[in-house]
């Protein structure tokens, strides 16, 4: 197959999923009779440079759960755990770094691991009872979302301060602020510091991926487990490390947002960013490049979407919609044209032996 | 299983006696648990139909989503019957969508779930924006109140239930509980969903169809070897199970409460997937997950701080059995350590006075967990299950 036509097919999936999912939503506005124009005029013009910085911000956070996300679909292992593993994390990490044990930006780092390694335990116990127990991780994981939110409740009542009528962990102390980075100098918004653990992670995941032999043993597993065990893969070893190493990404998620802006866990708290996750990770083929650019369309439909309610009296639901229907058409797109190639290289392959037999005859 | 359900409740039956926390069992806590148990049995029954046919369905939650919509604007305009039919066809366009997906286009079963349920909760909030807003009563984000879709009273039997309840007598009183859940305030949609229960067991294990659309979740290739057309099957499998799902949020959003509210599902679809893996993929053990978390959703309402309490000594009464158990079968490990987690929870009784109420939230994902992890290796999903089939792949 030349170069042209592979990459034609390769962006005929993400392009056609854009068309179906700009076609039900105008579809769903026409229904219920509301702005369509307005709509298109809001969603597609330029953002202001404060809404790009929103933009590159709300990204990076999706980025790092998508990673979080794509680290175990890679072998097959559905982590829909990663909205539980966020919030302990990010409630470990506001608890020890409110402490102040250690001075200044060593604080930080500390937080950082804490995050991680609450993280990887909060999803470790989902690996080792689908290694010893052999419970599926989608449920232990389903099960862990839900345990986690009365026992961070628990601890955060027990912990906390009082403020009103709000309850936050202990404040981290300032010298521990992680200050934002100036894009544009005009806009007021700056991008989170720890944003850039974004970039930190997504090189790793690449590197890990493509030039290391526990990569490729991931990639393996993915593709067929028993040629994977064939070739003296120990699975069960992988199936936890990936857990661990997936939680671990995954208490990230909450940090740019802790230590750039709100400083505290509590109200501000922003859910849902795991199930978001997930969606951008499935955008992007669980691919690091891909996944960046699954993260910036999402990011920059949200934002755009915030719009909606002023410029054209929409809801901003409409939004998710929108994102979800681009996660269901990009699959099954992406298999539409997957069934494609195999029927052009199969049709090459016999069109070749045909040919062989003939000069042979 | 009979005689499982029977040793519960005399264990509970025994705990309210000696621990006086007598909301354990009442009338009152049977009754919620019971409206908080049929959301996620039907949820689960939706489960079962989809992953008996070889689909897993994660997507419940968004088609029980698209169930409380439809049930809050179909109600709302055209009575309660046609919101209940409303809830189930909102919910079939879910599950038409998962099977499309799944069954015609071969996308993996979570993906296009996960998918499913971004999507319904995106629709909720937007039509919901754009239906209730402007109607007397509605908001942004709820529906006016809806009818009721009715309740059946025999007065005959729940009154002298009633008295029999009152006299707190061990065993006699806690029946006298259960008849009068049954026979007070009871919801049709209760009704019908018990109905659909045991309507699915005997259209699934005892008809030539459910025996067809169970091959289907097994053995795929060798149902299409003598003739069946997978596809249909796995596909009306799918729908059913939306339509489930659909029933399900009807029943939250017409009798839980009083009307659609945006995200009133909480979790209620993954949950009753949980409580179908809990109940081996099969509809009885389902209905009994199903419980188990409706009455620990419950309880904490009905004098919660004391009745949780109370359940400690609960728990520690099965532990001890189950040591016991496995004592006889010949597993002296498992039994002692049973025995030594039933005293940890017989000294936590013992010291303290209440349960604080997050831990009371936690209970039944803790159980169902621990449920999993000791008895994954016995339960039995279909051979098939979220596996993806091909027309004519068996060659």
């Amino acid at each position: 197959m030349n170069v042209l036509r592979r990459v034609l097919l390769g962006l005929a999936a993400p392009v056609l999923a854009l068309i179906v999912a700009g076609l039900f939503t105008t579809l769903l506005l026409l229904l219920t009779g509301d702005d369509v124009g307005g709509f298109w005029d809001t969603m597609l013009s330029w953002p202001k440079n404060r809404n790009l910085v929103n933009i590159l911000n709300s990204a990076s956070v999706l980025y790092l759960s998508g990673v979080a996300a794509a680290i175990g679909f890679r072998m097959n292992l559905f982590n829909i755990g990663v909205e539980g593993q966020y919030k302990v994390a990010m409630f470990a990490a506001a608890v020890f770094a409110g402490q102040a044990w250690l001075p200044g930006k060593l604080n930080v780092i500390a937080a950082v691991l804490v995050a991680m390694i609450a993280g990887a335990i909060w999803a470790g116990i989902a690996g080792i009872l689908r290694t010893t127990r052999g419970v599926s991780e989608v449920i232990s994981t389903i099960m862990l979302n839900a345990i986690a939110g009365p026992l961070v409740g628990y601890f955060l009542a027990k912990w906390g301060q009082s403020t009103g009528n709000s309850t936050q962990t202990k404040p981290i102390p300032e010298e521990s602020w992680v200050g934002g980075i100036t894009i544009f100098s005009d806009s007021v918004t700056k991008l989170y510091g720890l944003s850039l653990l974004a970039v930190v992670v997504g090189v790793l995941f690449w590197l890990v991926l493509n030039r290391t032999r526990f990569g490729f043993d991931l990639r393996a597993t993915g593709s067929s487990e028993s040629a994977a065990i064939a070739s003296g893969v120990n699975t069960k070893r992988m199936i936890v490390i990936s857990m661990l190493l997936s939680g671990a990404v995954a208490g990230l998620v909450g940090l740019p947002v802790l230590f750039g802006n709100s400083h505290n866990y509590g109200a501000s708290f922003q859910a849902g960013l795991g199930f978001a996750g997930i969606a951008v990770a499935l955008l992007g083929r669980n691919n690091p490049v891909g996944i960046a650019f699954g993260a910036l369309i999402f990011a920059f439909l949200t934002e755009q979407g915030n719009l909606l309610n002023i410029m054209a009296g929409i809801s901003p639901d409409i939004v998710a919609v929108t994102q979800g229907v681009i996660v269901i058409a990009v699959v099954i797109a992406y298999e539409v044209v997957r069934r494609a190639r195999t029927r052009i290289e199969q049709a090459a392959v016999a069109d070749a032996l045909a040919a062989e037999k003939g000069a042979a005859a | 299983m009979l005689a499982f359900i029977a040793g519960g409740f005399v264990l509970l039956s025994a705990v309210r006696v000696i621990s006086g926390a007598d909301e354990i069992t009442s009338s009152g806590t049977l009754a919620v648990t019971l409206t908080a148990t049929m959301p996620i049995a039907l949820a689960g029954l939706g489960g079962l139909w989809a992953e008996r046919a070889g689909v897993v369905n994660i997507g419940l939650e968004g088609m029980m989503i698209m169930g409380t919509l439809g049930a809050g604007y179909v109600t709302y305009h055209h009575g309660v019957l046609a919101g209940v039919l409303g809830a189930i066809a909102f919910g079939m366009i879910g599950g038409a969508l998962h099977a499309l997906a799944t069954v015609i286009f071969g996308v993996d079963h979570i993906v296009s779930g996960v998918a499913i349920n971004i999507i319904a909760a995106g629709i909720a909030g937007f039509l919901a924006e754009a239906w209730f807003t402007d109607l007397p009563g509605g908001g942004p984000t709820q529906s006016p109140s809806l009818a009721d879709p009715g309740k059946i009273n025999l007065s005959f039997l729940s009154e002298p239930a009633s008295n029999l309840e009152d006299k707190h007598w061990f065993l006699v009183s806690d029946l006298a509980s259960v008849v009068e859940m049954f026979t007070k305030n009871l919801s049709v949609l209760t009704l019908l969903g018990l109905a659909l229960i045991v309507g699915s067991f005997f259209l699934l294990w005892r008809t030539r169809f459910g025996l067809r659309l169970r091959s289907c979740g097994e053995a795929p290739e060798a149902a299409e070897s003598v003739g069946i057309n997978v596809y249909r099957y796995k596909f009306t499998a799918v729908m059913i199970s939306g339509g489930l799902a659909g029933l399900g949020g009807a029943y939250l959003a017409l009798v839980s409460t009083s009307g659609f509210q945006v995200g009133q599902t909480q979790g209620r679809g993954y949950i009753g997937l949980a409580a179908m893996i809990f109940g081996n993929w099969r509809p009885t053990g389902m209905f009994m997950g199903s419980g188990l978390f409706g009455y620990t959703q419950a309880l904490p309402f009905r004098d919660g701080t004391h009745s949780v309490h109370a359940l400690l000594l609960v728990v520690a009464g099965l532990l001890v059995a189950v040591a016991v158990i496995q004592w006889l079968k010949g597993s002296r490990r498992n039994a002692i350590i049973s025995v030594v987690l039933g005293a940890v929870f017989l000294t936590w009784y013992l010291t303290t006075d209440i349960v604080p109420a997050d831990f009371t939230k936690m209970a039944p994902y803790v159980t169902t967990m621990l449920v999993l992890a000791f008895a994954a290796q016995r339960l039995r999903m279909p051979a098939a299950d979220g596996r993806i089939y091909r027309k004519g792949s068996s060659g």
